[in-house]
């Protein structure tokens, strides 16, 4: 149970980029978790809509996409996702794989609101 | 109006362990992270440890638990430095926690850094701390399926060492199967099985910390600092 840590995390970055952007609303956060990295999707989200309750945040919306992990063949560097931790190469075979998705934690893009043209 | 960020949720902490890797590779620290569920013999691994070096051995131990300073004071008995770390209801540690006792501590390398994490499977493994390894302890009262459960920090663990072995003739527990789940998450992680009662295993344990003592001083060595 470390995503209130995380979500925090996330909202300090938040606070930062606004810095930059200076008024700009921010609409959205967009966020990349990886499956192995042992962060829980729904406790997430649950704990960032705790922390921005009743704070200017409060709108701001968690968009969340998934990573499932991915490998890349040692032998023949075809890659491919992981199903049932099925390690060996679909293309050739051969068990000897790295690990290229899945670790994932970042924060992905932010998204603004439009500014006003005038016409 | 979509503005790209790419940055890393915990760049901050990856910021202090970069630091933290540097200070230890300027210093011939090695650093190695133990990370367990509460109860699989982290604290009693190091106890046999420690007891197992000579005293003019520049050792050091960080103990992280929610709660209470009973590592600190079972390990204090063998005469090097321990510091705990009582993070008041947090789940793991991170590398700012680290870096702080360290400073207070005031330990200097070359030499080996032990740091015993809170126990939790889960969190500690999203925390880089600097470490040359993180090393995942299984004790064969659990389950066999825990890599397959837990595998976030089986797979970014370098050994897996399962401990209580001395217990294998009373428990339902197969060490081959429990292998057989860590290397489908991680093919290549090491795995020792040990006894810190019995002192089975140990042998294997000590020439695994020296290899890696070994290994990060040749590194540290060509890299150009």
């Amino acid at each position: 149970m470390h995503e209130v840590g995380i979500a925090s995390s996330i909202l300090e970055c938040v606070a930062e980029e606004a810095k930059r952007h200076q008024g700009v609303p921010i609409l959205a956060v967009g966020v990349r978790i990886g499956e192995l990295s042992n962060v829980d999707k729904d406790a997430l989200e649950f704990a960032f809509e705790a922390l921005t309750l009743g704070t200017p945040l409060e709108h701001l919306k968690l968009e969340v996409e998934w990573c499932p992990r991915r490998q890349k063949c040692l032998a023949c560097a075809e890659e491919f996702s992981v199903h049932d931790l099925e390690l060996a190469c679909p293309k050739c075979g051969v068990n000897h794989s790295t690990c290229i998705g899945g670790t994932e934690l970042d924060i992905a893009y932010l998204e603004l609101e439009e500014p006003c043209v005038k016409s | 109006m979509r503005e790209v960020v790419e940055k890393k949720v915990l760049s901050e902490n990856d910021r202090l362990a970069a630091e933290l890797r540097e200070r230890y590779r300027e210093q011939n620290i090695l650093c190695v992270n133990l990370i367990s569920s509460p109860g699989s013999g982290k604290t009693a691994l190091l106890e046999k440890t420690l007891s197992s070096f000579p005293k003019e051995n520049c050792v050091a131990v960080l103990t992280g638990d929610i709660q209470t300073d009973n590592d600190a004071r079972r390990l204090v008995r063998y005469g090097f430095p321990v510091r705990q770390i009582v993070t008041g209801g947090t789940c793991h540690l991170d590398a700012r926690m680290v870096d702080r006792h360290l400073n207070e501590m005031g330990f200097r390398g070359p030499g080996l850094l032990l740091v015993e994490n809170v126990g939790n499977l889960v969190c500690p493994s999203s925390y880089d701390l600097g470490e040359a390894a993180k090393i995942v302890l299984l004790s064969v009262t659990e389950g066999e399926d825990k890599p397959l459960k837990y595998p976030g920090i089986f797979h970014r663990a370098s050994l897996m060492i399962l401990t209580k072995t001395d217990l294998l003739p009373h428990v339902e527990f197969s060490p081959e199967l429990a292998l057989e789940n860590a290397r489908k998450v991680h093919p290549e992680i090491d795995y020792i099985a040990l006894s810190s009662r019995t002192g089975e295993g140990f042998d294997q344990w000590l020439s695994w910390l020296s290899a890696l003592q070994l290994k990060a001083r040749r590194e540290a060595a060509t890299v150009p600092s």
